[in-house]
């Protein structure tokens, strides 16, 4: 067990009001001004301005409560407990894995606290293309100001660990911009297991600020409880109903929990949200509910260098390349994002391709191994138009996301890129992840190379940890789910404030996006049941 | 669309008893022995080979895929459950796998050309299957203190101070 402070058992101390489903005994039935549906990046912040506002706020999350103390630095317990599908959520036709977040403060609790704000370029896109006029750069900037002060998101102070400034001089060589990161830390010790649960809460992450602010402030907060389905009557959602889950988090106890709420806010990430009100048959009039999903698919480039990287240690993401965006217009070829992973050994083993001799010689010099990731900017053009969500069997949500040949065509860009970057900083040796890319000793062999690899599902490694979009905002109701205020269209009292309301990916990380975006709409909404309060109270 | 119909014929057929085998929570004794055969050959080079050291990297891996199969949503452990009983199901393992013998028999080369097979299938389903007993396998090991040593990998000093 950690020996540094714990700020959640501390908080449990002081008489939080916090219900652990799997120790439930009996059916639940709660009432509140507003209940939250997951409590993640937009869930937690959603909590804070609600509460903070004197609403009564129910939270209720799926995954467990876990805090620094049970954060040992291994990604063999942090999987299965803290993230979907014990990491290995993948698209329906396996071609794609996604990591996203499943315990109490959601993907921010794993996340490796790169923040940005919306690039401006996706703010201006929303305006012309969605109509989305009130999402400025002026009128956003006091929001994401707000939420960077809220969460310590700051320039990062200490150089760059290896995997990094590798980067960083592979773009210097060629001259590509490149820059620093901001963190949302406080006091970071520079470990580099951000990934697996921060075990000193240095992470400003919403397990350790605003869930924590909320429950201060008497809200209530339900873990290892899923909400199963929404139920509506006329155009308003009346109660939700949830199941209680077991220790493992994986089948339901038989326990149910009832509440009844005036607003409904749904932040259980994107794939889920949608989800959820597939599994509610929530009016969808023009087929979009679940439609436009998005990922910023990752494809993967590793180099062997001379000297250790240990791209294990320190702060995973401190440098990053915006070059191959800001050069290509949102109408071109698809544009990508340059920036450097965590290399842990799981991370690293499942990405790296084939088995046996040709995986362990790259597997048994892991502290020399440098790793490069493209993201790509999905959702701008017509030939993106990203995945789209429905159920299975069971009722869980599954993302169907075929890659086209416009995002094939990036990826192999991409991998031109990382390369080329790589010898640039010194690299011996370049592989790029696709399971016939094979080792390159020169930046003239890996043009070669590159240029004849086949781009298909399962054989190129695609990665995602950006779920975006499925109940995209926008001004028309026959193209878009919510308005810009994150209010469902049809039903009057429904909220997504999460990552599922992006009309399109984000070009960036996207937590600062999503807390600028819901601190926007939660205050919004909170200053409206304020004052439909004060009258009946006066 | 043909791995489709191979793997429902292959769910369809295999009558085999799906109860965990001793000591295990998910996997069944024929399951169990598919992981040990499949290990050494994906884990190359990562396992030990003083044959003690091995038996319990070995052990250890089953273990884990166990461990780790019982913690998945139930729509994905009846996914991985489908390709184990593919896997398992001794004409679908011969007709889709290639190989003729029980997997406890089989030898390292024929389970690595089995791997070939399928890494570079035509078939989507094929090649994801790979990818699933592959990603599995890797993660089962490389998360084990015990393999670290072999990548010289180790969790910082400074995690003392507070671990
Ligand atoms: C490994 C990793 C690294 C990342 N790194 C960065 C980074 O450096 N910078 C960055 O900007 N972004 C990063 N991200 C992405 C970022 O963290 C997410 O985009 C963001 O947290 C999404 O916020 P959200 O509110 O949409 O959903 P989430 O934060 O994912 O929260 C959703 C929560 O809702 C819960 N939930 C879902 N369905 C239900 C239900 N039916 N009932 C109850 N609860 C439910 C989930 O369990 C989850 O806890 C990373 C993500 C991952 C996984
Ligand atoms: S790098 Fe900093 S924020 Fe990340 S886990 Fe370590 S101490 Fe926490």
């Amino acid at each position: 067990m950690s020996k540094l402070p714990d700020p959640i058992r501390l908080g449990l101390d002081r008489g939080w009001t916090v219900q652990d489903g799997a120790k439930l005994k009996a059916d639940l039935s709660l009432e509140a001004d507003i209940v939250i549906v997951g409590t993640g990046a937009g869930g937690g912040t959603a909590a804070d301005i609600l509460s903070a506002a004197g609403l009564k706020v129910i939270m209720i999350e799926e995954g467990p409560l876990k805090s620094s103390s049970d954060f040992r630095m291994l990604e063999r317990d942090a999987y299965p407990q803290l993230y979907q599908e014990s990491a290995g959520r993948q698209t329906q036709d396996k071609a794609i894995t996604i990591l996203q977040g499943r315990s109490v403060g959601g993907s921010t609790t794993v996340n490796w606290t790169s923040s940005f704000r919306t690039p401006a370029a996706t703010l201006k896109h929303w305006q012309d293309q969605w109509g989305l006029r009130e999402y400025s750069q002026e009128s956003m900037a006091p929001w994401f100001a707000r939420m960077e002060e809220r969460l310590s998101i700051a320039p990062w102070p200490v150089p760059p660990n290896e995997n990094n400034d590798i980067l960083r001089r592979g773009c210097e060589a060629l001259k590509i911009p490149a820059a620093a990161i901001q963190r949302n830390v406080k006091g970071c010790w520079n470990l580099g297991y951000c990934g697996v649960g921060c075990p000193t809460n240095a992470k400003q992450s919403m397990l350790v600020t605003t869930v924590p602010a909320a429950l201060d402030r008497g809200a209530t907060l339900l873990h290892r409880t899923r909400v199963d389905t929404l139920r509506f009557a006329h155009d308003k959602a009346v109660s939700l109903e949830a199941v209680a889950l077991d220790e493992a988090g994986i089948r339901p106890t038989g326990v149910k929990v009832k509440v009844r709420a005036r607003h409904f806010v749904l932040a259980g990430g994107a794939i889920n949200t949608p989800g959820l009100l597939l599994r509610s048959k929530a009016p969808d009039p023009h087929a979009t509910l679940g439609k436009r999903t998005f990922l910023h698919p990752v494809n993967v480039t590793a180099a062997l260098m001379n000297s250790k990287v240990e791209g294990y240690n320190g702060a995973p993401q401190t440098i990053y390349s915006d070059h191959f965006l800001d050069t290509l217009p949102l109408d071109g070829p698809i544009g990508y994002k340059l920036e450097a992973p965590p290399v842990h050994p799981i991370l690293a083993g499942i990405t790296l391709q084939g088995f046996g001799e040709e995986h362990s010689t790259w597997m048994r010099r892991l502290p020399h191994l440098q790793v490069v990731i493209a993201l790509l900017r999905d959702g701008f053009h017509p030939h993106s138009i990203g995945g789209a969500v429905s159920l299975r069997k069971d009722g869980s949500p599954v993302l169907d996301y075929a890659i086209s040949d416009y995002v094939w065509d990036g990826m192999r860009r991409a991998f031109f890129t990382m390369a080329e970057i790589q010898f640039a900083a010194g690299a011996k040796v370049v592989m790029p992840m696709h399971e016939k890319g094979k080792p390159m000793k020169s930046w003239a062999e890996a043009k070669q190379h590159i240029a004849d690899l086949p781009m298909k599902p399962l054989e190129c490694r695609v990665v995602s940890a950006h779920v975006m979009g499925g109940c995209g905002m926008g001004v028309d109701e026959k193209r878009s789910v919510v308005r810009g205020d994150g209010r469902h269209h049809q039903l009057e009292n429904v909220w997504i404030f999460d990552g599922s309301a992006f009309p399109t990916s984000i070009g960036a990380n996207p937590q600062l996006s999503i807390y600028g975006m819901v601190a926007r709409n939660a205050t919004r909404l909170a200053e409206a049941l304020v004052s439909q309060k004060k009258p009946m109270v006066g | 669309m043909t791995g489709a119909v191979v793997l429902g014929a292959a769910a369809w057929l295999n009558h085999e008893p799906d109860t965990p085998a001793q000591g295990l929570r998910a996997l069944s004794r024929r399951e169990a022995e598919l992981i040990r055969a499949l290990a050494p050959v994906i884990l190359a080079g990562m396992i030990p080979t003083d044959a003690t050291a091995r038996q319990t990297a070995l052990n250890e891996v089953v273990e884990a895929f166990d461990r780790g199969l019982a913690g998945m949503s139930l729509a994905v452990q009846g996914e991985v459950k489908q390709l184990l009983g593919l896997l398992t199901f001794a004409p679908s393992r011969a007709l889709v796998a290639g190989v003729w013998t029980s997997w406890p028999e089989a030898s390292e080369s024929e389970v690595a050309a089995f791997l070939m097979k399928w890494q570079s299938s035509r078939f989507v389903l094929l090649r994801a299957g790979y990818q699933a007993m592959k990603q599995l396998m890797q993660a089962c090991w490389f998360g084990n203190p015990l393999a670290w040593p072999a990548m010289g990998y180790a969790l910082p000093d400074r995690a003392r101070e507070f671990l």
